[in-house]
């Protein structure tokens, strides 16, 4: 039966969405004074679960206990009023309201059926006061940094709700300064016995506040666990889903044809304030550079700046020896570079265009609109490319939307290797495609780097990056923290790196 | 200190004070009363639909269908009391409830369809339109002595002007309106939604009734800047107010409210109207210029407002990063 010291108990609770299952006989406790950490990669599940915890969403199986009564909040508001509040990382408050309009938004005090104000700032004041926080509340919500607004936040959350406070990755973009006074925030309500549930990417962050630990994986609870004497080794592998034993190295590369060349292509120095820190990235022709790390470990970020999404404001990119400025993908095309990002559906293919129009499209990028590429060409191109790359079903003409996941996968390759890019970076490239497309890129990647491509490949599958990369960088808290080259390249290698605690982080 | 939110406010505050003056000099009979009573009574029913449009904007939204609906209410009001012999406060009641019905069934469109408010509110302004006509095509005039007694009742100012019933009723619409923005809970949800929708909405605030209670806002203004109009002309005319809707974005707009939503005063649209008023008033006085350069001055101050508005927003947002760099 229940035990008294929980505040919130969820049981076997099940979602699905349209046939997929998100979340499978899942079972959560929080205690009263604890801070509960929540971990899992991309679609493990953890953001259904807060969903349905805070009345987002509604479940389609299961219990949700709070202080030992049976609840189903049917919406925000509701699980407000029961007593569980949120903080969201980025949609929180509202900028264009004050601090005190923000506070008391839906709950203003009133006199003679009117707001009233002077009440309110009072209040306001009060409140933060006790945050530690002394500003005007008068002012902006504009006007404040992201770490006192997420305070605000919090202050509302805790005056409105009072029992569960659900923090979703609070601390993305603060930095490490503030990243502690936050901390120093949530202790202190632990110590006022609030059940406070973290979702986080940063694992020094959960052995520096958390008492306890869930992992999620694929929507099924791996564990729960107490922080006290758990290795980070096996938190890690909690994670990830991997048994530290009987790790094989089936890699092409250790059988001696590691590329030795001269490294064309250098990145040094390399780095965005905020983003990620400055790194030396020196990538050799017909190499696989593979990137390991976390969830938020700086992982894409990486690409973003190699690709010239996002621009370097530290460091120097230089190729064949002369340096070159990535400030825009326009730039990044033009020095040969290409790049297919994780989110397929949204940033890489155009969905109404058709296979054909969707594979000319970097090329005509590269030549600029004023040259149309001739439909003859285009046609010619795609049919190359349907063929080599066995894309179906094998019609040019299909909207890209009706081919699979792996098919546009596929299809987006082709339109970089139309360009003949020296450099190809890859991210999550077999993410969401079925087995035999998995295989075939993987294949294909191979194929490429023996032809000279230098292709840069972002996963968080173990497997993948082991079986394909001759190098592997590891990434944790936004820092390349290791490489491993040849025969290290294993997952326990990798997992070993992760884990390594990152001793130049305070927080 | 200023704070940044009122400067668009302030500023309009302040280019009303500088134009009149400027016009006073000119004109110096621009300071009878007689003169601001005609700019009240001849921008009455624009500043009542305008202080609706300023809801709706403030929210985030945009409704055009306000001048149709204004039209409706006209030969509405016309034809029941004209026609049919209804008491005119009967036909007041009856065109109110229909116009604030029309509004709600707007914004519950727009909440629960997910359509955006400028489809919506396009199909509402040719609904209307067409409701308009669908009665009568003519120039229906009125008169009826409660009408009269409501068009003969007036403050005299010193002075020889005249402050009217429907001036009055602007007036009061204005100071109501601005208690609602600024002192109730529909109020701060209304910038809320304007600030941001998911936002507002993970903080609890009631979405679809707010919505709904917008659009029914300005439905209902709507209608009593047509009972407004009706009573301003004696008449009800289906081809009538055609682009008012644009008139009062413009007021809006003038009086410093974000378009984009989330900012703004229900104040600074009753300067908007005195703005554009003004400018009217000066024209007649001139006597030489054509009536265009209303809208020309119009245009052109729309334009400093919107580059003035991406000014602030700009300097604000570099004022917050400069303070982050600086470790504030």
């Amino acid at each position: 039966m229940s035990d008294p010291q929980n505040i919130l108990e969820a049981k076997a609770i099940a979602k699905s969405f349209l046939g997929n299952v998100a979340l499978d006989n899942v079972d959560f406790s929080l205690r009263r004074g604890e801070i509960h950490a929540l971990l899992g990669e991309n679609g493990a599940g953890k953001s259904t679960l807060i969903k349905i915890l805070t009345g987002v969403y509604s479940r389609d199986s299961g219990t949700i206990r709070l202080d030992g009564e049976d609840v189903s909040p049917a919406n925000v508001g509701e699980a407000q009023v029961l007593g569980i509040g949120t903080v969201y990382q980025e949609v929180n408050l509202l900028e264009n309201l004050t601090v005190a309009e923000n506070l008391f938004l839906g709950r203003q005090p009133r006199r003679f059926g009117l707001t009233d104000r002077r009440e309110m700032r009072r209040r306001s004041r009060d409140l933060l006061a006790r945050y530690g926080l002394d500003i005007d509340v008068d002012a902006l919500l504009s006007t404040y940094s992201v770490a006192i607004r997420q305070i605000i936040a919090i202050a509302r959350a805790v005056d409105l709700s009072g029992k569960v406070l659900v923090l979703d990755e609070p601390t993305a973009s603060l930095d490490a300064q503030e990243v502690e006074v936050l901390f120093s925030v949530l202790r202190k309500l632990k110590a006022d016995g609030l059940g406070i549930i973290l979702i986080t990417h940063f694992l020094n962050q959960v052995y520096a506040v958390a008492d306890r630990v869930t992992v999620l994986r694929n929507g099924r609870l791996v564990g729960s666990r107490d922080i006290d004497g758990l290795p980070r080794m096996e938190l890690i592998s909690m994670m990830l889903g991997r048994e530290l034993q009987h790790v094989t190295r089936d890699h092409q590369a250790s059988e001696g044809d590691v590329p030795t060349g001269e490294a064309a292509i250098h990145f040094n120095d390399y780095g965005k304030r905020g983003s990620i820190s400055p790194f030396d990235l020196a990538i050799r022709p017909g190499e696989v550079v593979g990137i390991a790390g976390l969830l938020g470990s700086g992982r894409s970020e990486t690409a973003f700046l190699l690709f010239g999404i996002d621009r370097a404001d530290s460091g120097t990119a230089t190729v064949d020896g002369s340096e070159i400025s990535l400030t825009s993908p326009e730039a990044a095309i033009a020095n040969g570079f290409g790049f297919c990002p994780e989110e397929r559906k949204s940033d890489g293919i155009i969905g109404d265009f058709s296979v054909a129009e969707n594979i000319a499209l970097a090329l005509q990028a590269r030549q600029g609109w004023a040259k149309p590429i001739p439909s003859r060409q285009r046609q010619a191109l795609a049919a190359e490319f349907i063929r080599s790359l066995d894309i179906r079903p094998a019609d040019p003409d299909r909207p890209i939307k009706f081919l699979s996941g792996g098919n546009q996968q596929k299809a987006i390759l082709a339109r970089w290797l139309a360009t003949n890019p020296r450099l190809l970076i890859l991210d999550e490239p077999t993410r969401g495609i079925d087995i035999g497309a998995h295989a075939e890129i993987l294949k294909m990647i191979e194929k490429l780097c023996t032809e000279g491509m230098s292709l840069v490949v972002i996963s968080s599958e173990l497997e993948e990056l082991t079986a394909i990369a001759h190098r592997v960088i590891v990434l944790s808290d936004r820092k390349h923290i290791a490489e491993l080259s040849g025969a290290d390249v294993t997952a326990d290698n990798i997992m070993h790196a992760i884990a390594a605690p990152n001793r130049t982080e305070a927080a | 200190m200023i704070h940044s939110r009122n400067l668009p406010f302030v500023t309009t505050l302040a280019i009303f004070i500088i134009a009149y003056a400027l016009c006073a000099i000119q004109f110096p009979a621009m300071l009878s009363t007689r003169v601001i009573g005609n700019l009240l009574v001849d921008n009455a029913f624009l500043g009542i639909a305008a202080v609706g449009m300023t809801f709706v904007i403030l929210s985030g939204g945009i409704d055009l269908s306000i001048g149709s609906v204004i039209a409706f209410t006209s030969v509405f009001v016309a034809v029941t009391v004209g026609t049919l012999g209804l008491h005119p406060l009967t036909a007041f009641a009856l065109v109110l409830v229909i116009s604030t019905a029309f509004g709600s069934a707007m914004g519950a469109m727009i909440r629960y369809l997910q359509i955006p408010p400028f489809v919506v509110t396009l199909a509402g302004m040719f609904l209307a339109r067409g409701a308009a006509y669908l009665i009568s095509t003519q120039s229906v005039p009125i008169s009826h002595p409660f009408l009269d007694t409501i068009q003969g009742f007036y403050f005299r100012f010193p002075g020889g002007g005249r402050l009217t019933a429907m001036s009055m009723l602007m007036i009061a619409v204005f100071i109501i309106g601005g208690i609602i923005a600024a002192r109730t809970r529909f109020g701060a949800n209304v910038y809320a939604l304007g600030g941001n929708p998911q936002s507002a909405e993970l903080m609890g605030v009631p979405v679809g009734r707010t919505t709904i209670g917008i659009y029914a806002t300005s439905g209902f203004l709507s209608g009593l800047a047509g009972i407004a109009y009706t009573l301003y002309t004696s008449s009800g005319y289906s081809l009538a107010t055609v682009g008012v809707e644009l008139d009062a974005i413009a007021a809006v707009v003038i009086g410093g409210t974000l378009l984009t939503g989330g900012t703004g005063l229900i104040a600074g649209t009753f300067i908007g109207i005195l703005i554009q008023g003004l400018i009217q008033t000066y024209i007649v006085f001139d006597g030489t210029l054509s009536s265009w350069w209303t809208k020309i001055v119009i245009g052109i101050l729309l334009f400093v407002f919107i580059v003035l508005q991406r000014g602030i927003i700009w300097y604000s947002n570099r004022r917050i990063d400069i303070a982050r760099l600086k470790g504030v």
